[in-house]
């Protein structure tokens, strides 16, 4: 029956839109750039999947190109966190006062010596 | 009709690039503009698979593909350009 897979597909996109809310909302309230790159990419990836899992329940034609999309983007938003991490810390940008650990500064310590 | 899921939906969505522009407008570091961008191309995806679902047309799955894309290059230029210190 297609109605329990619209209701799932419904569930999943507004569970989808809500982690994407989350998200922003941590995007918005953390304190230095480390932890808002983790808010920023993290919560918006899993929002984005669940959304296009749910709207692929919701119309079953369209699961070829959105699985593409995932697939697109499990392999680009990683990327791409961990390439605005590695710019801040080049940059020097200063961690949060309640940071405790920082293993790339302490690589480089250990490498320079 | 999912009627209730897509208002859900849109409005959650509607937050996040709300609450993702505001970090893009404030700042405060050039860096923090990156990553709000970032997070706000993230959620751009989902809105137009969104509104592919609305209108009904297969079409707008492509133009979330195209635009995941190219953000996702216009992000990796982006850092790679504030990585040697920024103003």
């Amino acid at each position: 029956m297609s109605g329990m897979l619209w209701i799932l597909g419904g569930v999943l996109m507004v569970a989808g839109a809500a982690f994407l809310a989350l998200g922003g909302l941590g995007l918005w309230r953390m304190p230095d750039t480390y932890t808002r790159i983790q808010a920023g990419t993290k919560a918006t990836t899993l929002g984005t999947l669940l959304t296009l899992a749910g709207i692929g329940m919701i119309e079953p034609g369209w699961a070829l190109k959105l699985a593409l999309i995932v697939l697109f983007l499990m392999f680009t938003n990683p990327l791409s966190s961990q390439v605005m991490a590695r710019a801040a810390h080049r940059a020097g940008l200063k961690p949060a006062p309640q940071t405790r650990a920082d293993a790339l500064a302490d690589d480089e310590g250990r490498a320079a010596e | 009709m999912a009627d209730p899921f897509l208002i859900a939906a849109a409005a959650l969505v509607a937050l996040a690039l709300g609450l993702a522009l505001a970090r893009f407008l404030r700042g405060p570091r050039a860096l923090d503009r990156v990553v709000a961008f970032d997070a706000l191309t993230i959620v751009s995806v989902a809105a137009i698979a969104l509104a592919g679902l609305v209108t009904g047309r297969a079409i707008y799955l492509d133009v979330a593909l195209v635009y995941a894309l190219l953000s996702f290059l216009g992000v990796i230029v982006a850092a790679r350009y504030l990585e040697g210190g920024e103003r």
